[in-house]
């Protein structure tokens, strides 16, 4: 290397060495100087502002990249998640109409204790097992039966008023006839006027009819009409239905009065079986045949 | 690379300075793009490959001072200490200008491993540098220096073919 440059055409500067020696000590000097003290942090700054763009040039496609990726990764996510929302949603209607049937049904179960509190008779509470299908037969059949003290003849009501009678009992079920049944009869009083009558049922659900009521008689439409209890199958009072419509025609005899029932007849899952009805003394009996034909032979002549 | 030239032709090249300056520019863009994890640590020194390059086949046009300059440049990307790669470029050049007479006379193969001594020294100042600063030794640096190493062939290569694409052919 000594003769090499002994040799040399060309003046180039000083040799590699002695720039190497320069610029290590200066890089050495700069580096001590650096690690020491904040001195350079001005040069730094002004380099950096050379550096920096071309940084963020190279590194944009990586950010882009990752940017659309992230992108396309959102649009998937969202997708996913929309769908697995629907899929909620869907579970989660269903439950909440679940949720409106259990809330209806507590608030009508509420109002059936608060009924039970406020009445008199020892009740059961029973729910519809289910309900017959025939439309002339409006029967039902409850939960509670003759293991539960379930007596034919007791009242079954709701929240409302009398819905029907138990009229036969099983083990456990017991058949309701509903007042609204077309061979159904309900002894009951108008509550303003203290009128008695006898309310039928209609066939029709919505519907009992006032029957053999004079033309004159003192009702009213939107009178309520409540148990008379002069049979002594229903405990007086309880509320059965409400006049609609009446039809005074002169032509006939009797007025033509429409009620409906003041109990959801058939909208409730639950009912009320009144039991323990006081005991009515004995029914008279009745005219016998001979004295029917004594009477009738004292008036005859 | 259809007609390969007799190697004392391929030194003569030509090279503009345009040339020179974009080549080490997209080396450093190359050692700025953002490397992570593994390929950090085998992310090879495209810049002193470069360096290198230009140290052995353009001793005079590329020397000390330049790669002290680019080093100043890969610092301050870096957030390294001012120095601290100017110092181990520095070191890389006075290799590369050492040895460039001998390259001359040697096919790739030779070169690379003529050249891995050269890296390797240049790996050796900015870890030691690295040392006596953090009180550690990162041997990660040492994988880059390898792959910088099996670089050399086609970096050199690459380099060659735009030299000569950019040559007026029939010229050489």
């Amino acid at each position: 290397m000594e003769q090499t440059q002994s040799f040399r055409f060309f003046n180039r500067g000083p040799t590699p060495a002695v720039r190497l020696a320069f610029f290590a000590l200066l890089s050495l000097l700069l580096l001590f100087v650096d690690a020491r003290y904040q001195y350079l942090e001005s040069v730094r700054k002004i380099v950096s502002v050379v550096v920096y763009p071309l940084q963020r040039i190279v590194t944009s496609p990586g950010v882009l990249w990752n940017q659309a990726d992230e992108f396309f990764a959102l649009q998937r996510n969202l997708i996913r998640d929309n769908a697995a929302l629907h899929q909620q949603h869907t579970i989660d209607s269903a439950q909440l109409q679940q949720l409106r049937v259990l809330q209806a049904e507590n608030q009508h179960l509420r109002q059936l204790l608060a009924v039970q509190q406020r009445a008199d008779y020892p009740m059961q509470l029973a729910e519809i097992v289910y309900a017959e299908r025939d439309i002339f037969k409006r029967k039902l059949f409850l939960d509670k039966g003759g293991q539960a003290n379930v007596q034919a003849g007791q009242v079954v009501m709701d929240d409302g008023g009398v819905v029907g009678q138990v009229t036969r009992v099983y083990p456990w079920l017991s058949e309701v006839t509903l007042i609204t049944d077309k061979d159904h009869a309900v002894p009951v009083q108008v509550l303003r006027s203290g009128l008695r009558a006898v309310v039928f049922g209609s066939g029709d659900t919505s519907e009992l009819a006032l029957r053999y009521m004079p033309v004159s008689s003192d009702i009213q439409q939107g009178d309520t009409l409540v148990t008379s209890g002069i049979d002594g199958t229903y405990p007086p009072g309880l509320p059965v239905a409400r006049v609609v419509r009446i039809e005074r025609d002169p032509a006939y005899p009797f007025a033509r009065i429409l009620c409906i029932p003041v109990a959801g007849v058939d909208k409730q899952r639950q009912l009320l079986i009144l039991s323990g009805l006081p005991k009515l003394p004995e029914r008279p009996e009745a005219v016998t045949e001979t004295a029917k034909t004594g009477k009738a032979r004292r008036r005859k002549p | 690379m259809s007609t390969p030239l007799p190697k004392d032709q391929e030194f003569l090249l030509p090279a503009s300075n345009t040339f020179i300056v974009s080549s080490l520019m997209v080396a450093l863009l190359l050692n700025w793009l953002p490397w992570h994890g593994v390929w950090l640590a085998l992310r090879p020194d495209f810049v002193a490959l470069v360096l290198l390059y230009w140290c052995t086949h353009r001793p005079y046009r590329v020397g000390i001072g330049i790669a002290w300059m680019t080093g100043m440049f890969a610092d301050v990307a870096d957030a390294s200490l001012f120095g601290q790669h100017a110092l181990a470029y520095a070191a890389l050049a006075f290799g590369g200008i050492a040895l460039h007479r001998r390259m001359m006379m040697f096919d790739l193969r030779q070169q690379t491993l003529q050249m891995a001594p050269v890296l390797l020294l240049t790996y050796l100042v900015y870890a030691a540098v690295h040392w006596q600063l953090h009180g550690y030794v990162a041997w990660e640096y040492f994988l880059g220096c390898g792959v910088s190493v099996l670089l050399w062939a086609p970096l050199t290569v690459l380099l060659q073919t735009l030299r000569r694409s950019r040559a007026a052919p029939g010229k050489l």
